[in-house]
């Protein structure tokens, strides 16, 4: 099995090749929305290769909801179908509710239609499902660049 | 030495699942995930895999039997299983559910029902051979080094 690439800290916390760069990372919040307990696990994941704390949820609602009592979030991971809220209507009233997090779709290919009635419910980007390395280093540098 | 043996083994049955096109590029990027700290990060979401997978077969085949077919209904359901597959590289399986996602969107009743037997052979023959392979990794894991 491949090995961590070794402890650089005392928290032995493996750190993604270019993350030592960003300083930052430690400050940034990340909120995962998604139904599928197998893609919660896997971004949790990859966001705490890079440092990131993450927050996951099950459904838009309840994204809505720690918002709602005063929860910030420099990134919310939207996944667009999920049961009693879904991605659209969660990113729409978060938006409204003042939200101006980076909310960013995490789909499976959906068609053309649909991602873009996505993205006009309130989203930065839209990606395919699931997350890598490549796509968080570039959100955490569009983080870096908003603060 | 015992383990040295047994993992050349995991490796040569783990570039075979490449090599025969079972697995591609993301399960590498679970095995990156994995560390000292998770130690059974794949195999977890391996296991959760499973779970979905064994939801979504039941919903698909229920929406098969139902007249008429919902096509919707199933063209979801499908979309929910390749998101799963696609997310631990299982490619075959994945390749699979895009075709029957074809027939569906064709509301093909016949196409649907002749690829989701495809869908679950591809799934089952990769499950053996991964409870095969984690059942290797471990033993290697415990084995004596001298």
């Amino acid at each position: 099995m491949v090995l961590g690439k070794g402890a650089s800290s005392s928290l032995s916390m493996k750190m993604a090749d270019g993350a030592e760069d960003m300083v930052n990372n430690n400050n940034f919040t990340v909120l995962v929305v998604d139904d599928d307990p197998l893609i919660r696990k896997l971004h949790d994941m990859h966001l705490k290769n890079f440092g990131l704390r993450a927050q996951v949820v099950e459904n838009g609602k309840k994204a809505v909801d720690l918002c709602h009592v005063g929860a910030n979030f420099n990134l919310i991971l939207m996944d667009r179908e999920m049961p009693v809220m879904n991605g659209a209507e969660a990113t729409k009233e978060l938006r409204a509710m003042g939200v101006n997090s980076l909310i960013v779709g995490v789909t499976s290919c959906g068609s053309p239609n649909e991602k873009q009635a996505f993205m006009e419910a309130g989203l930065d980007y839209c990606f395919e499902k699931p997350l890598t390395p490549d796509k968080i280093t570039f959100l955490l540098q569009e983080l870096n660049k908003n603060n | 030495m015992e383990r040295n043996r047994l993992q050349q083994e995991v490796a040569c049955m783990r570039r075979s699942l490449f090599d025969q096109g079972y697995l591609e590029e993301q399960f590498i990027q679970l095995e990156e995930l994995q560390d000292d700290a998770n130690p059974n990060f794949v195999q977890e979401i391996v296991a959760l895999f499973y779970t979905d997978s064994a939801r979504l077969i039941q919903n698909i085949e229920q929406t098969l039997n139902s007249k008429p077919i919902d096509f919707s209904k199933l063209d979801d359901y499908m979309h929910q299983f390749k998101g799963s597959s696609s997310s631990i590289g299982a490619k075959k399986v994945t390749d699979e559910c895009t075709v029957f996602r074809e027939y569906c969107s064709a509301e093909n009743a016949e196409g649907c029902i002749r690829t989701f037997q495809q869908v679950k052979q591809e799934y089952t023959i990769l499950r053996r051979k991964l409870e095969v392979y984690f059942q290797m990794v471990r033993q290697a894991a415990v084995a004596h080094s001298a």
